[in-house]
């Protein structure tokens, strides 16, 4: 079949590249090839806009066992236990079909997990709509969080934090990320790193059908009127058999026959082989006759590009089958020996003894296209707000306004929708600064987190890259766990223009400042770009999924009001920073100006004082300030509680509305015992930390002196009203 | 008049439960089976004397909300 | 006292329920569905999850393993069974417990911690409870919806066979603390001669105050009485 430019362009390569294939085969590839090369060098499986500026990231650290190149981030928590860990993003097809979009997403993301050898404990998920009256909306949040459920639940994992966001940017591109983190032991971690000539690849998991087949060409193509046309490329999930394939794996890893493992996601068999043999170096052989199909006639075209889900590729020691197909078939899963390695470097296909198709590995991992794409810096801008007009908003209306939004309200609708509880070790669960998991058997936990800040990003996206790596940090020193490392998802538009890949490059460039800052290595992570329809491009999102850890739990510390008449305070210092905010947006629709300044030197600091003090039993509740400013955050204290607090208005008034809005950052509100002020002041003081007396805590109301009083209930149904009635 | 409809899935969409209730069977004895898809059925009445446009009726509904157009096929028939 | 666990392919709670049950003194030994006899047991329980991922019906293929002709037999022996669950689900596939268990009535999934009321604590399961006690349980399910016809409901009052009833923290049983639309508020049931006891909230969780309360454990208190 002659390749035609139609063809090229229908595979998503561009014509340079078709010419950069030919150069590197030293002929034209047939359909087959191209085919592979398409699945291989589209920008999800080779980061071909990235990799460039992914370099850049810090990757390292005493706590990193495995940074970003595996199929997940491994750290290690001391005591020969490991947690591994990454996020994905399902983004375009949980657009077209959000349930199986959403639940293949977290299908996904649990084989990378498991397929390094460790037992998935948690599941987390950043999920971003458009705006709720946008027509698509309710049904798209409905199907995604009915997907996440389903898969989640089914396989017994539970899903314990996450968060759901609603922007216009997002209302025909939806967000889906799904970030999974599992434990294994430090000297059982597999790798994908094919090793030795001659050993058997063997396919196990469900039968390969015609599922998605393009779907890595379709997640880097941006939408147009025709999406719809792009259905059947969606697969559904079968979150039962994955359970199946998860204790098969797992049971199979607790001796060594495996030499090395890989799950079959985007690019199914293509990218799982080809991945293999390029850490390997070596050449791969694949007689797909051999593969197990459950359709039937299935070309080896369609077999090599086929996304169907719930299926691994590993490559086993000699000797080892007859055990190994033991176990798989236990569980009732296929295991087919499909190939094996060589030491011809080439991933060669034979089709009934034929070869149908022989690319040299390189081509398609190390030599796939790098691009340098040109990019510009945003400027900063200025907000035009006239500060007599803030005045024309009382406090507690803007207050309201802002808890019953829908970014603000209680999540408890979507989240009562997931088992958190199974598997006995979640300790704090969702609707908390981060939820805490216990290593299973032992006394130590980890904590988690996931959050964004698109909204910084766009105005100002270095600001806005460090802003969301210190919110993420701050959330989990404020339940008491020590920060170690995170997984990223870059979620942008269209990379060929110039301004995103400003926002990319750019926001990339703030998420390195403060993790080399922090100490807070990205392990793992993923891109998506092409999140834009019509030339329409969402707001940069970079999602941070961080994990932490407890070394030894005792009764979690929570966010909520612990008792009355204890003091609170807050540390970190107050500028009144109202550009950017959240009350701002939601009282006056003004979304422009710069966000606020990140101090790198003062998260740091606050935080590990903070972490001190938690740690010698000094803070009764904590909680860090973030979207909302001091008085939201406050006031999520209060609800659910059965404590609010009374708390003064700033000795120095410059601004009411500055300083309870504000949202400047490296701040946290802390709940003291009378008695332990002196300590906890004297620590502060000594360690050059700013802080306040705010207030003291009283049974039952939320007040500021001279301003607002108003009842926890009362509060409680404020933030609980829209979900019920949407 | 009233009519069934029957949804299924679209031929190449993978059917996780009608592959698990086709293993169960075949493991309780039934071993000339070759496949089972799962789908359902809608019995709809509808107060309309003229078939055709009860037809198009029910056509128009199982494309805005019985079928999910994405993953599955629907047939529609008459109940005398 | 000996117990078993029966485990299928899709079953998400049997760690779960094993780390109760040895925690709360049981010998405990974990049954794959294939086998095709069961250790001597005393206790036999049926985990939560989703077996085959109730596919076709919760529990109805379950229900068909090679094992569970073993449970029917030594329920039929005495032996007590508890379900919780999916094994409540499957309990009723197999005719152990009648009745069945209906998607809940809106239709979503619901993880919560809700409050039961013991109805009968003179009972092998029960009597390490009060009459009446309010227990606060975590339940987490799609199809917690008990129904039954007319003349087993009939059966389960006059016998005194209904386990426990969701009601608020104040011990009302009604339709506002009923989280699943289940007929009566009836989260769990015994059978006619008691052995055997099905409830959609999970005990095994409610062991340990770290992650909830210690409420479960005087179910399993009961047993060892």
């Amino acid at each position: 079949m002659k390749i035609t430019t139609q063809i090229v362009e229908k595979h998503g390569l561009k014509i340079e590249e078709f010419e950069n294939i030919k150069k590197l085969l030293k002929r034209e590839p047939n359909l087959l090839e191209l085919g592979i090369f398409s699945a291989m060098w589209n920008e999800h499986c080779s980061y071909k806009s990235s990799r460039k500026h992914l370099k850049k990231l810090p990757t390292e650290g005493k706590q990193v066992i495995q940074g970003p190149g595996e199929n997940a981030g491994v750290i290690d928590i001391g005591d020969d236990d490991a947690i591994v860990f990454k996020i994905e993003s399902h983004n375009h097809p949980s657009y077209i079909e959000p349930y199986q979009g959403a639940a293949t997403g977290v299908g996904g993301i649990l084989r990378d997990v498991f397929t390094m050898g460790a037992r998935p404990i948690a599941l987390l998920n950043s999920i971003h709509f458009g705006a709720p009256e946008h027509p698509k909306t309710k049904s798209l949040l409905n199907g995604v969080v009915s997907g996440i459920g389903g898969y989640g639940n089914c396989i017994g994992i539970p899903t314990v934090a996450g968060e759901t966001k609603f922007n216009e940017t997002y209302n025909e591109n939806i967000l889906v990320n799904a970030m999974a983190v599992g434990h294994a032991k430090k000297d059982r971690i597999f790798y994908s790193k094919a090793k030795g000539i001659n050993k058997s690849v063997v396919y196990v998991g469900s039968k390969t059908g015609r599922d998605g087949i393009h779907g890595a060409s379709m997640a880097s193509a941006e939408f147009d009127e025709n999406s719809d046309e792009k259905k059947p490329t969606v697969q559904v999930g079968d979150p039962f058999t994955e359970k199946l394939l998860m204790e098969a794996c797992l049971e199979l890893m607790k001796d060594n026959s495996i030499i090395s493992i890989q799950d079959m996601g985007a690019a199914g068999l293509t990218s799982s082989s080809v991945e293999m043999a390029s850490k390997g170096d070596l050449g791969i052989e694949l007689e797909l006759d051999k593969v197990p199909c459950r359709e039937e006639n299935m070309s080896p075209y369609e077999m090599m590009l086929s996304e169907s889900q719930e299926r691994m590729l590993i490559i086993l020691e000699d000797e080892k089958e007859k055990d190994a197909k033991k176990i798989f078939d236990k569980w009732d899963l296929d295991f087919v020996v499909i190939g094996k390695t060589t030491n011809t470097k080439n991933l060669t296909l034979k089709f009934h003894k034929k070869i149908e198709g022989e690319i040299p590995i390189d081509a398609l991992a190390s030599k796939a296209p790098i691009y340098d794409r040109k990019w510009i810096r945003k400027k900063p801008s200025k907000a035009k707000i006239n500060l007599k007009d803030l005045s024309n908003i009382k406090i507690e209306d803007a207050l309201i306004k802002i808890l019953s939004s829908p970014n603000h309200s209680n999540k408890n609708w979507i989240t009562s929708q997931y088992d958190q509880m199974v598997m006995c070790d979640t300790i704090q669960r969702s609707g908390t600064d981060a939820a805490i998991v216990r290593i299973h058997g032992k006394d130590k936990a980890i904590a988690v987190s996931v959050d964004s800040s698109a909204n910084y990003c766009k105005s100002h996206p270095i600001t806005g890259g460090k802003q969301i790596v210190c919110e993420n940090w701050r959330n989990l020193i404020t339940v008491g766990a020590k920060p170690l490392a995170i997984t990223n998802c870059l979620n942008f538009g269209n990379p060929e223009n110039k301004e995103i890949m400003g926002e990319f490059a750019e926001c990339l460039e703030g998420i390195k400042e403060a993790c080399e800052f922090l100490n807070y290595p990205v392990v793992s992570g993923n891109v998506s770009f092409y999140n834009g329809t019509n030339n329409k491009n969402i707001f940069p999102t970079p999602v941070i999924g961080g994990v932490g850890l407890i070394k030894k739990i005792s009764k979690p510390l929570s966010h909520h009001f612990y008792k009355d008449k204890s003091i609170v305070m807050l540390i970190g210092k107050t500028f009144g920073h109202i550009e950017q905010s959240v009350f701002l947006k939601e009282n006056f629709s003004i979304d422009d100006g710069m966000p606020p300044e990140v101090n790198l030197h003062n998260e740091k600091n606050n935080g590990e004082i903070l972490l001190k003090l938690i740690n010698e039993g000094l803070i009764l509740s904590s909680h860090d300030v973030s979207s909302g400013g001091l008085i939201t955050a406050l006031c999520e204290m209060a609800i659910g509680s059965e404590n609010g607090a009374k708390i003064q208005k700033p000795k120095k008034l410059n601004n009411l509305y500055k300083y309870f809005f504000g949202e400047d950052q490296a701040r946290y509100i802390i709940e003291i015992e009378a008695h332990d002020l002196p300590k906890v002041e004297k620590v502060l003081k000594d360690n050059n930390i700013y802080y306040e007396n705010i207030g003291i805590t009283q049974k039952e109301y939320f007040e500021i002196e001279g301003e607002l009083k108003i009842s926890n209930k009362d509060l409680f149904k404020i933030n609980n009203e829209w979900y019920n009635s949407y | 008049m009233k009519f069934s409809v029957t949804v299924t899935l679209k031929k190449d969409v993978l059917d996780p439960q009608g592959k698990v209730v086709k293993n169960t069977l075949v493991n309780m004895g039934i071993n000339n089976l070759k496949s089972i898809r799962q789908g359902k059925n809608f019995e709809i009445e509808i107060d309309e004397k003229d078939q055709l446009l009860a037809e198009k009726k029910i056509d128009e509904m199982c494309k805005k909300l019985l079928v999910n157009l994405i993953i599955e096929d629907y047939k529609i028939s008459k109940i005398l | 006292m000996k117990s078993s666990v029966i485990v299928f392919p899709g079953s998400n709670c049997d760690r779960d329920i094993a780390v109760a049950l040895k925690k709360l003194q049981f010998e405990n030994q974990m049954v794959w569905h294939k086998d095709t006899s069961l250790p001597k047991s005393d206790l036999i329980v049926i985990p939560g999850g989703f077996s085959y991922g109730d596919y076709l019906r919760s529990g109805a293929i379950a229900g068909k393993s090679t094992i569970i002709d073993e449970v029917i037999k030594a329920a039929h022996a005495g032996c007590l069974i508890l379900g919780i669950c999916n094994g409540f689900q499957i309990l009723t596939e197999t005719g152990l417990l009648k009745g069945t268990l209906l998607r809940n009535k809106n239709l979503k999934f619901i993880n919560n911690d809700v409050h039961i009321k013991v109805m009968n604590n003179d009972t092998k399961f029960s009597n390490k409870y009060k009459k009446d006690q309010i227990l606060k349980i975590n339940i987490a399910h799609n199809e917690g919806n008990y129904f039954t016809n007319i003349k087993h409901l009939e059966e389960l009052e006059k016998e005194n066979l209904i386990a426990f009833k969701y009601c608020d923290e104040n011990g009302n049983s009604n339709e506002k603390s009923n989280p699943n639309g289940s007929l009566k508020n009836i989260a769990g049931i015994f059978n006619e001669n008691k052995n055997i006891l099905g409830m959609m909230p999970h005990p095994e969780r409610m062991v340990d105050e770290m992650i909830s309360n210690n409420d479960g454990v005087n179910l399993f208190s009961s047993l060892l009485n």
